[in-house]
């Protein structure tokens, strides 16, 4: 028998490697009750080590494992993407965590498997270790939703992520399945071989089905509609750190392998996906939009806003080419500020045993805590799109990119889609500033836990600025990062 | 057509299998009782309802099995082909091994093996 040993260059997946060592050593640590408080502490320093790890491989693209992990520049740019939202979400949990007891070294241990998770997902370029890697994320995220074990929300959100996400993970099984039948390949690069140099005739069915099923299962990570029923259930019953973890990193990922195989392995059946996801597109846009107006908790209209905000980005897969992929991650990033700074002024508000998160909570808050108010001020005029916010951009370049590819009639819908969400992300600055306060004022206890918490929460809401006011470098980043796609 | 044989083979089973369950059910003798109704539990008269709680402690020993069990069957194809994968078999399961005995380590010491 013979046997070709693979050659294995481990650079390809050194940050990943960094990833899982350095979770695996938090989850040791966590046996022992002494470190506990240094937990937090030691994740960052392991997403920092990461984070220039990605930035000493940024421009080179080794591969490792028969071709099927890249280290390309757009898995460097997606990886930035989910280890800033992985320190901001670290950050928010701290005090948090403490607060409602869940400060145990697992907790930063599974934040850890789940980045490395999603950052494996980003390097695939394999269906079958984009599979591999998207159960890893999954895992870590169905234990994390539940961290909360004695709220019977957090419970019912890790059960309701964990049935549909089984379900999810067997569309895109059984996508690929298909798909290997049609093509006889996993791997994206034969793949794009196989659809760029097939037969003119009638159209492969059996490959637009496995495509279609891939699409579903996508579709509910990212929450697409109308595979989004659980989002709001699941960021409502969640930590509200780890809803702002899901609601950045687990998307972004998505929309990562969404670009490498709809933008790019699959570009060439364009005429065959685009008119479904032009539907779909609309559809989550306007279901998101139009379901948040009259949400009163401010979790779940974060989730509706998700919804829509997907529903943006998947304009851009519509949109297609190397400026839909590009804005996408620009987006992406900027979205991850934003939803930090929005989910983490919640968690710095919320204290233990109230499960509820609503508008009244924050009525007021102008006066009260005027830092806080501002933060999230920012955070909803970003994500409504107002400049001079970095969320102004983001959208300004997703719609020129759809308006580049003649999608006319989608960019007006899309401009509509975002009009409406200017109601209810300024109904909670009205809240902020135009109500009395129902509560009274925290006493210095609570705010002497969430140093760390504000901290990210400025950093996120000056970035927010600062990208709204300066964007033309990030953006060239991002541009140059999905150049190597092909 | 050479699936021929198995498409007669699938018929006859699936036929064998109506015709015997129809007659029975036409010409046998029916004498209910209740030790004719209750679920067949190797011939074991029936103690209670098999429809109750069971502890937690059940689902935890089980999952951890399989875990474990699953993660073994990788240890047989690497058994068989020792020779031929050489040093590079060693240390890719030497990784493997370590990333279970991480696994095993964790679960062991946060007590999910003890039954009480």
């Amino acid at each position: 028998m013979d046997l070709t040993i693979p050659s294995t260059d481990l650079t390809a997946i050194l940050p990943q490697i960094t990833l899982i060592g350095a979770a695996s050593v938090l989850l040791l640590l966590s046996l022992s009750d002494r470190l506990r408080r240094a937990m937090p502490y030691l994740a960052l320093l392991a997403l920092a080590v990461v984070a220039v790890q990605v930035a000493g491989l940024w421009g080179q693209a080794p591969r490792s494992f028969t071709d099927m992990m890249v280290r390309d520049d757009f898995t460097g740019f997606a990886d930035l993407i989910f280890i800033a939202g992985a320190i901001l979400t670290i950050l928010i949990s701290v005090a948090y965590a403490e607060t409602h007891g869940i400060d145990r070294g697992e907790y930063y241990a599974l934040i850890l498997f789940a980045v490395s998770g999603m950052s494996l997902m980003a390097a695939s370029v394999d269906l079958f270790t984009f599979f591999l890697s998207l159960e890893v994320l999954s895992i870590s995220l169905y234990v994390l939703i539940g961290f909360e074990r004695g709220e019977p929300m957090s419970n019912e959100g890790a059960l309701k992520y964990f049935l549909l996400g089984a379900f999810a993970s067997g569309f895109i099984l059984y996508g690929i399945a298909l798909i290997y039948g049609a093509t006889g390949t996993t791997h994206y690069q034969d793949l794009t071989t196989f659809v760029n140099h097939a037969v003119p005739g009638p159209k492969n069915l059996l490959l637009l089905a496995g495509l279609g099923l891939l699409l579903v299962g996508l579709g509910f990570k990212v929450s697409m509609a109308p595979f989004h029923g659980w989002t709001p259930d699941v960021y409502q019953g969640a930590p509200t750190p780890i809803s702002a973890f899901m609601a950045t990193g687990s998307k972004a990922a998505g929309f990562a392998v969404l670009i490498r195989v709809f933008a790019s392995v699959f570009a060439e059946l364009r005429v065959d996906w685009v008119p479904l996801l032009w539907g779909l597109t609309v559809l989550t846009m306007t279901i998101g939009n139009i379901v948040a107006l009259v949400q009163t908790d401010l979790k779940r209209l974060l989730a509706y806003s998700s919804i829509a905000h997907a529903g943006y980005m998947l304009l851009a897969i519509v949109a297609g080419g190397a400026e839909g992929s590009s804005s996408i991650l620009f987006y992406l990033l900027v979205y991850t500020l934003m939803n930090v700074a929005a989910f983490g002024v919640i968690a710095v508000l919320s204290a233990k045993g109230e499960a509820s998160h609503t508008l009244d909570e924050i009525a007021g808050l102008g006066v009260r805590r005027p830092a806080l108010a501002a933060v999230m001020a920012v955070a909803m005029f970003s994500l409504a799109g107002i400049p001079p916010t970095a969320g102004f951009m983001a959208k300004f370049y997703v719609f020129s990119a759809v308006v580049k590819a003649d999608f006319l009639g989608l960019a007006v819908i899309g401009v509509l889609n975002s009009g409406v969400s200017l109601y209810y992300y300024l109904r909670v600055v009205v809240w902020m500033y135009m109500r009395e306060s129902t509560r009274p004022v925290p006493s210095p206890a609570d705010r002497r836990l969430s140093l760390n918490g504000l901290a990210a929460l400025f950093i996120s809401a000056l970035a927010l600025l600062q990208i709204g006011i300066m964007p033309s470098s990030l953006l060239q980043i991002a541009q140059r990062a999905v150049l190597m796609l092909r | 057509m050479q699936y021929l044989p198995l498409l007669l083979l699938v018929v006859m089973v699936v036929g064998l299998a109506v015709a015997i369950m129809v007659l029975s059910s036409l010409i046998g003798r029916k004498k209910v009782s209740s030790e004719k109704l209750a679920p067949y539990e190797c011939g074991v008269p029936l103690r209670d309802s098999a429809r109750k709680n069971f502890s937690v402690k059940f689902y935890l020993i089980a999952i951890l099995f399989i875990l474990f069990d699953v993660e073994t069957i990788y240890l047989y194809p690497w058994a068989v082909l020792f020779r031929e994968l050489r040093l590079f078999g060693v240390i890719e399961m030497g990784i493997f091994v370590l990333i279970l005995l991480i696994g095993y380590v964790y679960i062991w010491k946060r007590g999910a093996l003890e039954w009480d």
